[in-house]
């Protein structure tokens, strides 16, 4: 099953200041895991939506608004797709990311299964 | 957590973590079975404990490191056992029974020990039945009940094949070890027929009421492409994986309503996988740029992809494919691929030129009961007008498959032919 995992973002995500470089090669690292367990599809981590633009349609006229957004809560900050057999495996993989790994972080994912179109 | 939760995390976590255990066990008690069984104790005490003291936070950490305390007591036994037979001067072979760093044994390169686990799980000591069970069971995270059910035989056959396989491996002294030179490359290909056997029982279930089982389809995905981050110099791993990920995309097209079979040229391309069709070509631009674009898999896989690129079944380069029989047929001569051969000449030059080829088939003893030689004839004969016995062989391929969908739609193709040689009589 092909589950897309949406990280929600937040006031840090949000920030332009980079992650450490000892994060980034812990991310490499998990991104490395997830390839040799034959299981990653592909992963994005976006830039703040500060960089982003919202595109919409409405009563047949297109409007675009730059970012960034304020509600945090429903900001992505990262698209990662995985393949596994359960839906307990890809939260299984969450659990692994080394974002997660002090004490004080408050994190939501979403895990969203791929509609099969056939 | 609610209990069914837990043992569902726990089934998960057994999936992700079993092999590597099962792998890195090994590597310090120097038996498969051994190690196995020590990881079903860590297992068995995380069905115990886990409903109680809630999952830990490294479930995969916990597992190993529980396993690595039976592991140590394991040897601790054995070494006493060991000095008891010294005290009753019993000849003893000489044999290092040192407890091993055992942290830094499961540390180091858990990747090469996968490895070895792979070569030892499809060693050609083993029957090819072994092969797969193993394989599954050790590296796949399998329970001997899943392999059963997806093999529909009783739970008991699978447990018996693998505790024999098991034991010919201790008994044989099968080094735990990746087959270096010259008897790498026979190894690795048995290792990834292993792989493809099972993808392709998944893909045309022999039996059954179903066409195909694609847990079994998701099952072999998932080794081959372990298999190709653990040897990523190795063309026909690419090759293989390229194969089956072209497969794989078809999967959901290959069904119509009421689980049907439908045949690749009737397929609504739309429905194809776009993107493994794109992990199936990169793996396949992979295996040539190491040189194997004239492996078997990677053959196989060159004419997958020219299925896959093309957008609508007309679109199909069967010259080119024909061209990729020839050669496949020159390298690893078979009746199987010279019927398929026989199909793609159909397709390029006509049903007679085909019908020949098939027909020089016929008396083939190895294809002797494979319904796809007369399925294959019908279809040919059909194109011919020779409707009457067209239906002839589709009937004696319905007969022939032990898939009962494959078989409605032979019968369906019968009926059909049928219409068709009344209409011209």
């Amino acid at each position: 099953m092909r589950f897309v995992i949406l990280r929600k973002s937040d006031a840090t995500m949000e920030s332009d200041i980079p992650a450490s470089p000892e994060l980034f090669q812990a991310m490499r690292e998990y991104d490395e895991e997830m390839k040799k367990a034959g299981v990653l599809v592909a992963v994005e981590r976006l830039q703040p939506t500060s960089h982003g633009t919202r595109v919409r349609l409405s009563k047949g006229e297109f409007s675009t608004m730059d970012g960034p957004f304020s509600e945090t809560k429903e900001l992505i900050a990262g698209v990662t797709m995985i393949e596994v057999p359960s839906k307990e495996e890809a939260i299984a993989w969450i659990k692994r990311c080394p974002t997660l790994c002090s004490e004080d972080v408050e994190a939501e994912f979403e895990i969203r299964p791929v509609l099969d179109c056939g | 957590m609610t209990a069914t939760a837990i043992h569902n995390t726990i089934d998960a976590v057994w999936r992700m973590e079993s092999a590597k255990l099962i792998a890195g066990l090994t590597r310090i008690v120097r038996d498969v079975g051994i190690a196995e069984d020590l990881a079903q104790e860590a297992l068995i005490a995380a069905l115990e404990q886990w409903p109680e003291s809630g999952v830990p936070e490294k479930p995969g950490a916990w597992l190993m490191t529980t396993a690595k305390h039976r592991a140590l007591d394991h040897l601790r036994r054995r070494q006493m056992l060991d000095r008891k037979h010294e005290e009753l001067g019993r000849e003893l072979e000489a044999q290092e029974l040192t407890v091993p760093d055992l942290n830094a044994a499961l540390d180091d390169d858990i990747g090469d020990d996968l490895l070895r686990l792979m070569f030892i799980a499809c060693h050609p000591v083993l029957s090819s039945e072994a092969r797969v069970a193993l394989t599954l069971r050790l590296l796949g995270g399998l329970t001997t009940d899943e392999i059963a059910r997806a093999y529909l035989v009783p739970e008991a056959t699978i447990a018996q094949r693998i505790v024999r396989a098991k034991r010919t491996l201790a008994q044989e002294h099968i080094p735990f070890e990746v087959p270096r030179g010259r008897e790498l490359p026979q190894r690795l290909s048995s290792v990834l027929g292993a792989i493809y056997l099972i993808f392709n029982e998944g893909y045309s279930a022999t039996a059954g009421d179903d066409w195909m089982r694609p847990g079994l389809c998701e099952d072999a995905l998932r080794l081959g492409r372990i298999l190709a981050e653990l040897a990523p110099l190795e063309a026909e791993v690419h090759g293989l994986v390229a194969l089956m990920e072209i497969q794989a995309s078809r999967s959901a097209a290959r069904t119509g309503p009421e689980g049907r079979p439908v045949l690749l040229l009737d397929q609504d391309r739309a429905r194809w996988d776009r993107l493994l069709i794109q992990r199936g070509l990169t793996a396949l631009e992979r295996a040539n740029a190491l040189g194997g674009s004239r492996g078997p898999y990677a053959l196989q896989a060159s004419i997958a992809a020219c299925h896959a690129r093309a957008l609508v079944a007309e679109d199909t380069d069967w010259a080119r494919i024909v061209e990729l029989y020839n050669e496949l047929v020159r390298i690893m001569p078979s009746p199987i691929v010279e019927l398929n051969r026989a199909v793609a000449v159909s397709m390029a030059s006509g049903p007679d030129a085909a019908l020949e080829l098939v027909d020089a088939l016929t008396g083939e003893p190895s294809l002797k009961g494979y319904h796809l030689l007369p399925s294959v004839r019908g279809d040919l004969l059909a194109k011919l007008g020779r409707y009457d016995e067209a239906r002839a062989e589709c009937e004696r391929a319905a007969q022939m498959t032990r898939n009962v969908r494959e078989r409605e739609l032979l019968l369906e193709r019968a009926r059909e032919f049928a219409a068709h040689s009344a209409g011209t009589n």
